[in-house]
């Protein structure tokens, strides 16, 4: 399936990624193209199969809701682009 | 001495012939001359590495002799591990220090191994090649003009030249199995849930297995062996019983029955690799294995399935870099949505966007029942290709790779050509069997493996085959010229 550059500018920001018109442009060929060959799975009739998300078909395993973790918040803001007072910061959201 | 196998060394260490640190100083003088060559490591733990080779040599002199101490390894730069940077090969995580370790690379320092380092890969494990590191490609010891395959290129590349002696990989859709097949080495890819992925950053979680490269399937076994197992911190670890797999490595193949499919030896398949399988038949024969053609329908339509499902995983996880808790962030940013759209466009690369991108189109509203549903529901007839299989045959054998490692840059700018390239490793991943390659020949100068598929946590299976074969063959004990 063959996209059009203003699919590619809606996705990029779905994604979030600020991509410039080069890269729309180059990405809207190389994406059409994995597309198409993506879309040979459309002609397999699959109408009575189930999808498949978990190879083993396992359930998700549930543990007591008791607290396991004890608390690492100084350590993984250390990590972190910037924090004051045990808090993150972001460029103001709300005037 | 780094010519040895892991076991050998564990013996050689035993019986004293050299200590812990003389083979660490040794190889850290060889990662340093032989490195810049090659580009398999991302980072060197040279003053740690050792630290933890005296307090071996140490533990050694007061009595205790641990079968797995002092041991060298390295790990794939996508495992955690504390104090130490895991950049998962990311522009992203240039400067992440991992506040903690991964369960695997946890239990490998318990029993004894020493980590000299963290390894080059495709940035988060999204590539075939090596070539999507943000540090740059790691080259191939056979040809440094070619590819050593990925995503766990360094951990295949550092191996492959003797740096270290085994490393960790890990592999989503051929990993593990397709740089040991271009670089002359064994990689275990176990049953998904086989060992934890607690700690290794995640690509496609439904597909994602951690696992190893080393010389021959008795060093993979010990690797496996110890790191094997439940873990109550990884939700998907299965709570299987773990087999003991040195105990049947030397068991006769006699009775075995192994199956063909013929769809991986079709016209896409280059002869002279398929040359190369069928010697490897041969020999198999002769050890008192019996082949049957078998057919896994549903194979052409993996490469499709694998990438929507890998795809749709990795834009989900790869929405936690929003440059805010940790990771890149953008200069001045001017206003939240900026800071967004500019630190993750800054922060990934070509090939990571591009698979966000399809992700994020696969999960979109109005495609998702023909992208995401479709893919699942080919993933189901593949997993049941397997499983139909399996009542007939023991085991199933075929190439680990089309084609040979390509030179570097030849297949960038055609992504499609280089997703094709995985066509006979996506499967086990999709249906979550193991998979092990093994080296069965050499063409060109550069090596070529065989890939061998096994029943759900039957990696005891995969390991007995190819010791056996690496008994009677010496594809596996080859070394690149140079190195």
């Amino acid at each position: 399936m063959a996209l059009k550059r203003c699919d590619v500018e809606k996705l990029a920001y779905l994604a979030r990624l600020g991509m410039d018109d080069t890269q729309i442009d180059n990405t809207t060929a190389s994406l059409s193209d994995v597309l198409g060959m993506i879309d040979a799975m459309q002609a397999v009739n699959t109408d009575t199969i189930e999808p498949l998300a978990n190879p083993l078909e396992a359930n998700q395993r549930l543990r007591p809701d008791t607290v396991t973790e004890s608390n690492h918040r100084d350590d993984y803001q250390t990590l972190a682009p910037a924090v004051e007072n045990g808090l993150y910061l972001v460029p103001k959201v709300i005037d | 001495m780094h010519q040895l196998t892991l076991a050998n060394i564990s013996k050689a260490l035993a019986a004293k012939q050299f200590s812990a640190r003389e083979l660490t100083s040794h190889l850290l003088s060889r990662i340093e001359q032989l490195d810049p060559q090659l580009n398999s490591f991302i980072t060197v733990s040279k003053e740690s590495a050792l630290q933890q080779a005296t307090a071996a040599d140490e533990l050694r002199s007061s009595g205790i002799n641990a079968p797995l101490l002092g041991l060298p390894i390295a790990h794939k730069d996508l495992f955690c591990t504390e104090g130490v940077r895991t950049s998962c090969a990311s522009k992203t995580l240039d400067n992440f220090i991992a506040p903690y370790t991964a369960t695997v690379v946890d239990k490998l320092n318990t029993a004894g191994f020493i980590s000299l380092g963290k390894l080059n890969m495709d940035e988060f494990a999204m590539g075939s090649s090596g070539e999507t590191s943000f540090y740059g490609p790691s080259k191939n010891p056979w040809d440094t003009q070619r590819i050593p395959g990925g995503s766990s290129s360094g951990s295949a590349v550092a191996v492959a030249a003797r740096l270290i002696p085994v490393s960790t990989g890990s592999d989503s859709g051929g990993s593990i199995r397709q740089p040991a097949a271009f670089t002359g080495l064994t990689g275990i890819k176990p049953t998904y849930g086989r060992i934890s992925r607690w700690g290794m950053t995640a690509y496609a979680s439904s597909l994602d297995q951690a696992g190893f490269l080393a010389h021959n399937a008795e060093d993979c076994a010990m690797l496996l062996q110890a790191t094997a197992g439940f873990d109550e911190r990884d939700s998907t670890s299965s709570q299987q019983p773990v087999d003991d797999y040195a105990a049947t490595l030397t068991q006769p193949l006699k009775g075995l029955r192994i199956g063909l499919p013929k769809e991986y030896f079709s016209s896409d398949l280059d002869s002279r690799i398929g040359d190369v399988v069928n010697n490897s038949i041969e020999q198999l024969k002769q050890l008192g294995a019996t082949f049957v053609e078998i057919s896994l329908p549903s194979l052409p339509h993996a490469v499709p399935a694998y990438y929507v499902i890998a795809s749709a995983e990795a834009s989900t996880n790869l929405a936690r870099f929003d440059g805010v808790r940790f990771g890149h962030r953008c200069a001045d940013p001017k206003n939240l949505e900026d800071l967004y759209l500019r630190s993750r466009d800054e922060a990934f690369g070509k090939e990571v966007k591009r698979r966000i991108m399809i992700g994020t189109y696969a999960l979109s509203t109005g495609y998702y029942d023909a992208y995401y549903l479709k893919a699942q529901k080919i993933r189901r007839l593949i997993k049941n290709d397997f499983v139909s299989a399996f009542k007939d045959v023991d085991l199933i054998l075929g190439p680990t790779t089309p084609n040979l490692p390509w030179l570097l840059g030849s297949k960038t700018n055609d992504p499609v050509a280089a997703y094709l390239e995985d066509i006979y490793t996506v499967p086990a991943n999709l249906a979550g069997i193991p998979g092990l390659s093994m080296p069965a020949g050499m063409i060109d100068g550069l090596p070529v493996g065989v890939q061998l598929l096994a029943p759900y946590f039957q990696e005891a299976r995969l390991l007995q085959v190819a010791h056996q074969f690496q008994q009677h063959t010496d594809w596996h004990a080859r070394t690149p010229a140079g190195f």
